[in-house]
């Protein structure tokens, strides 16, 4: 008997190396927000909603990743 | 109505897929109109329409709770998104964005729902409507503003830069904001909803996965896992509140784009 079998696609390794980028992106971003807060605390309101854009944009080639992991078999 | 799928443990995208209401329908072309999926829209837009009009029917100068929150979801996207973004015109989008940021909210909010467990979302149909929904009205906007070859060179062509670099700089600018925006706003929704049940269906499954081991050293972990579906479900409630703020957040982003002066 096999101690241990891996079985299944590659999508999901390439979907962990294309979720690299996004990672450090979406870091950066929130610690760029941080750093203004600290920084700046009255800038809070008014940045943030530039964070959460930030975040969306760089969020969404993380979920392309996660999106072609599915489709492309 | 199945409302607990019996899936195996790997879940799949087959896992997504639900019978027709009606088994005669099964096997027509009607037999995706009447699913848990679309029954969980008309059910999120029954509750949108009967809050929302029980709360303002009777509005008083001091509001009853009922229309302070109603007010507050209102006033929060006018004031926090529509006014800020798009600045004082933009309180003439703020029905349509509130209207996309409940109805986004309502049906996300379906995938932790106790015995719903499913968002509308996950499935790419919805998001793709409201995204070509959100596509159409920015154009609209900034073809009435600037005529529609001015709003093609108002979209497309970026002053300042050298000329050299407009061959470049013209597609790019024609691609990313005139086609994929709406691809990749439909992408994000989706994305996030579907991952979401799929984190769900991995801890959940495959808690029920490990109690069935053989291994009794494997049966105690299922435990942990079940804590991790509970756990992962509280992250689902920030990321599909943040998933219909971004919406709404990206679509007012877009129609002040094209709204803005030539600069």
């Amino acid at each position: 008997m096999a101690l241990a079998e891996i079985s299944g696609s590659l999508n999901s390794i390439g979907y962990g190396i294309a979720a690299l980028g996004p990672g450090i992106g979406v870091g950066l971003v929130f610690a760029a927000y941080i750093q203004a807060t600290a920084r700046q605390p009255e800038s809070a309101g008014l940045t943030r909603i530039y964070m959460f854009m930030g975040f969306a944009v760089v969020e969404a080639l993380a979920l392309l990743g996660l999106v072609l992991a599915f489709a492309v078999s | 109505m199945t409302t607990v799928l019996a899936a195996d443990f790997p879940p799949g995208v087959e896992s997504f897929e639900f019978p027709s209401l009606f088994s005669g329908l099964e096997g027509t072309p009607w037999a995706a109109a009447f699913t848990k999926i679309t029954l969980l829209v008309w059910i999120a837009v029954a509750v949108i329409l009967i809050f929302f009009l029980v709360a303002y029917r009777n509005p008083q100068l001091v509001p009853t709770r009922k229309q302070w929150i109603a007010e507050s979801i209102y006033g929060l996207v006018r004031d926090g998104i529509a006014r800020d973004i798009i600045g004082p015109e933009g309180v003439r989008f703020a029905p349509y964005l509130a209207t996309l940021f409940v109805f986004i909210l309502l049906n996300n909010f379906w995938g932790i729902f106790p015995f719903a467990q499913i968002s509308p979302n996950s499935h790419i149909a919805f998001p793709i409507v409201l995204a070509v929904g959100a596509w159409l009205v920015y154009n609209a906007v900034g073809i009435r503003k600037h005529g529609f070859f001015g709003y093609i060179k108002h979209s497309c062509w970026v002053p300042g830069a050298p000329l050299y670099v407009q061959p470049i700089l013209v597609p790019i600018e024609f691609v990313s904001n005139l086609l994929l925006r709406p691809v990749t706003l439909a992408v994000r929704l989706f994305a996030n909803m579907f991952a979401g049940h799929m984190i769900l269906l991995v801890f959940t499954l495959g808690g029920v996965a490990l109690f069935q081991a053989q291994s009794l050293f494997l049966k105690p972990v299922s435990l942990l896992s079940w804590g991790m579906a509970i756990l992962m479900t509280l992250f689902e409630l920030g990321i599909l509140i943040l998933q219909a703020y971004v919406f709404t957040l990206l679509t007012a982003t877009y129609v002040q784009g094209s709204l803005a002066e030539e600069h």
